[in-house]
C-alpha cells in the first residue's frame, strides 16, 4: 500500500559483512520521500555503494528490511526493479555496441517493444544530446557522452526512483556541472533521487536532504542548511590595515568580546576571528567596535559553515582525511571492487 | 516463460551482433584449426600406411579432428568474456532489470553453441575443399556438428565457472593450455586409437573429446554405426548439462558475492 507518507525509499537497520570481517553496513537506516533528491556523502569505503547494491537488489543484507515505493526488496526484487533506475559508478554500457543497440536491449529486458519502445529510445538520445552519435559504437564516446548514456540506460523504463552512485566521479569539472544540471531537470520531471557521492560540493548543491555516512551508518542526516545551522555560527574574518602591537591585542580583543552573540575569538597579528550566530549581521558591530579602539580594517569575510565543518563535528575528522584513510585501507585490502 | 524466451532472444542477439561486428576477429581464430587441417594433414599424409590404421586417406581422418579440437580450444576462453562483462559493470547493468537469470545464463550457452556450429561447418568445408570425404554424408557431417556443439558447450560452461568463482584471467588461460593438448592427443584425434599405447587408450575413454571422436566417425563413416554415434552424443549432452548447471551455480554464486 502506498500513501503520500509512505518513503519512497526506505532502508532500515541494514547490516552487511563481506568476507573478512569487514563491515560495509552497520545498521544504516535511511528514509527518502517522494520526489526529493537525496544524498548519501561520506568518504570512500563509507558503504554508500553496498546500500545502493541493496537498494537496487544486487546484493542481499545480512539483516535489516530494504522497501522501495512499498514494495520489499527481498520479497519482491522484480517489483523493485520496476520501480527503480540506477546509474551505477562504472558505465553499464556495452562498448562494442551502439548507443541505439544498448537503449533498445536495456528497454526490451524490461519488455518494452515496438513503436513504444523506438519513441522512447529516440526521445532519450535526444534528450541526452546523443541523436548523431546514436549508431556509432559506445567506446567511441567521450567520458561525458557515455556518463549521459548511462543515465539515459537508467532512465529507459521511465522508473519512479533513480539511483545515481558517484554519478560525477572521474568527470572532467565542465562535464560535471552539465551533469548537474541534468540531475536538476530530473529532479523537477518528479522523480525521486538518490545520489551517493564523497563530493561534498556535489551534495550541498543538489540534494535536498543529506545523510553523513560514516563507517556504514548514518551519522547525521537533514537539509545542507540545518545541517551547518547545527554549527551554530558563521565564521566572521577580519583582516586589519597593520599588524597590532602586542599591547593593544588585549584591548582589541575586549572590544569585540563586549559584543553580543560573538564567541571563539581570536586575535593573532593582523588577523581577527571569530564565530557569530548571524555573521552577516554580526558585520557592522564588529566593525564598529574595531573602529572605536582605533583599529583600520582591510578586509571582512563572513563564511557559512560548510559541509566540511558538520563532517568534522559528527565524525570527529576532515573529510579528506577520511578519504584519503580510506583510500589507504582500500589499496592494503585489495578485495576488488568498490563497497 | 515467453517473457524468458524473448528475452533469451535478445541477450543472445546482442552477443551474436557483437561478434559479427568482429567478423575478421572470427576468421583470425579459424587461422589456428586450418593450419592444423593442412599442416598436420601434409605432414603424417602417409600415417595411414601404418598397418591397422584403418583409413585410406589422412584428410579424411583429420577433420573431425581439427573440427573437434577446436571446439575445444576456442569455448575454453568464454570465461574471459564474461569476466570482462563483469568488470565493465554490462552484468549487474543486467542483474538490476527485471530480466531473467535463467536467460543471461542461456543465452551465453546458445551463442557460444551457434558460434561452434559455424566454425565447425566452416572447417568441414575447408577440409572438402581440400579433398576430404565423408561417406557417412550431410548426416554424418550433422553428427559432427552437433558433437562438436555439444563439446563446446562443455568447455565454455567450465570457463564461464572457472571465470566467474576465480575471477582472474590468469587461471583461464593457464587451464586452457593445460588441458588443450592432452585432451587432444589422448583421443583419437590424429592417431587412430587402434595403433595408440593400451594407457593412452584407456585414458581415451574417459576424455569427452575422444567420446565426441567416437560419435563423430561412427556417423561419419561409409556405413554410420548409429548406435555409437547416440550413445557418446548422449555421453557428451548430460557432460554438457551437468556443466552448465554447475555454471549457473557459480553464477548464482557471484550475484551472492556482489
Amino acid at each position: 500500500m502506498i500513501t503520500d507518507t509512505t518513503p519512497a525509499i526506505a532502508a532500515y537497520d541494514l547490516v552487511k559483512t563481506y568476507p573478512g570481517d569487514i563491515t560495509a553496513l552497520d545498521r544504516l537506516t535511511v528514509e527518502v520521500h517522494a520526489g526529493e533528491v537525496f544524498g548519501l556523502l561520506g568518504p570512500n569505503g563509507a558503504g554508500k555503494s553496498t546500500a545502493i547494491k541493496i537498494l537496487t537488489t544486487l546484493a542481499k543484507p545480512d539483516s535489516g528490511r530494504a522497501v522501495i515505493n512499498g514494495h520489499d526488496v527481498l520479497r519482491h526484487p522484480n517489483r523493485v526493479r520496476r520501480e527503480i533506475g540506477v546509474v551505477a559508478q562504472r558505465t553499464g554500457a556495452d562498448p562494442q555496441a551502439t548507443g541505439r543497440d544498448n537503449l533498445m536491449l536495456q528497454g526490451r529486458l524490461y519488455g518494452m517493444r515496438g513503436g513504444r519502445l523506438d519513441g522512447r529510445v529516440t526521445a532519450l538520445l535526444d534528450r541526452f544530446g546523443l541523436a548523431e552519435a546514436a549508431d556509432r559504437a559506445v567506446r567511441t564516446y567521450s567520458g561525458g557522452m557515455q556518463r549521459r548514456l548511462d543515465v539515459a540506460l537508467g532512465l529507459v523504463h521511465r522508473p519512479h526512483v533513480l539511483f545515481l552512485d558517484e554519478p560525477t566521479t572521474g568527470l572532467d569539472p565542465e562535464t560535471r556541472a552539465e551533469l548537474w544540471a541534468e540531475i536538476g531537470r530530473l529532479a523537477q520531471d518528479g522523480l525521486t533521487i538518490l545520489l551517493t557521492t564523497h563530493y561534498l560540493e556535489e551534495a550541498d548543491r543538489l540534494a535536498d536532504r543529506i545523510a553523513l555516512v560514516d563507517r556504514g551508518t548514518v551519522v547525521a542526516s537533514g537539509t545542507p542548511d540545518e545541517l551547518k545551522d547545527q554549527l551554530r555560527g558563521d565564521a566572521v574574518h577580519v583582516e586589519l590595515r597593520s599588524v597590532l602591537t602586542e599591547a593593544f591585542e588585549p584591548a582589541v580583543y575586549g572590544a569585540i568580546a563586549a559584543l553580543a552573540g560573538i564567541r571563539e575569538i581570536s586575535v593573532d597579528g593582523r588577523r581577527v576571528s571569530a564565530r557569530a550566530d548571524d555573521g552577516a549581521a554580526a558585520v557592522p558591530a564588529v566593525l564598529a567596535a574595531l573602529d572605536r579602539a582605533g583599529v583600520p580594517v582591510a578586509a571582512v569575510t563572513v563564511a557559512r559553515p560548510s559541509l566540511d565543518d558538520v563532517y568534522l563535528r559528527h565524525v570527529g575528522r576532515r573529510f579528506a582525511e577520511a578519504d584519503a584513510d580510506a583510500t589507504d585501507a582500500a589499496t592494503l585490502i585489495t578485495t576488488g571492487g568498490s563497497r | 516463460m515467453t517473457a524468458t524466451l524473448t528475452q533469451t532472444w535478445w541477450l543472445t542477439h546482442r552477443q551474436l551482433k557483437a561478434m559479427l561486428r568482429q567478423a575478421g576477429f572470427v576468421v583470425i581464430t579459424l587461422v589456428q584449426p586450418v593450419i592444423w587441417l593442412f599442416l598436420f594433414g601434409s605432414l603424417f599424409r602417409r600415417i595411414v600406411e601404418l598397418p591397422g590404421f584403418g583409413t585410406g586417406s589422412y584428410l579424411d581422418y583429420l577433420v573431425p579432428g581439427v573440427v573437434v579440437m577446436n571446439a575445444v580450444s576456442s569455448n575454453m576462453w568464454t570465461g574471459m568474456g564474461v569476466l570482462e562483462e563483469i568488470e565493465r559493470g554490462i552484468t549487474n547493468r543486467f542483474l538490476i532489470t527485471p530480466v531473467n537469470r535463467g536467460a543471461i545464463m542461456s543465452a551465453s550457452v546458445i551463442t557460444a553453441g551457434i558460434s561452434t556450429a559455424v566454425q565447425s561447418v566452416i572447417i568441414v568445408l575447408l577440409g572438402w575443399a581440400a579433398g576430404a570425404h565423408y561417406p557417412g554424408g550431410v548426416g554424418g557431417v550433422a553428427v559432427l556438428v552437433i558433437t562438436s556443439v555439444l563439446l563446446g558447450t562443455v568447455f565454455s560452461a567450465m570457463s564461464n565457472a572457472v571465470g566467474m568463482t576465480l575471477r582472474q584471467r590468469e587461471t583461464i588461460i593457464g587451464l586452457s593450455v593445460f588441458l588443450l593438448l592432452p585432451l587432444t592427443f589422448l583421443s583419437s584425434a590424429f592417431m587412430a586409437e587402434d595403433l595408440m599405447p593400451g594407457w593412452m587408450r584407456d585414458a581415451a575413454t574417459l576424455n569427452p573429446v575422444n567420446w565426441a571422436l567416437d560419435a563423430a566417425r561412427g556417423a561419419l563413416s561409409a556405413s554410420p554405426d548409429w548406435a555409437v554415434a547416440f550413445g557418446y552424443s548422449g555421453l557428451l549432452l548430460g557432460l554438457a548439462v551437468l556443466m552448465v548447471w554447475l555454471s549457473t551455480l557459480t553464477f548464482r554464486g557471484y550475484q551472492k558475492a556482489v
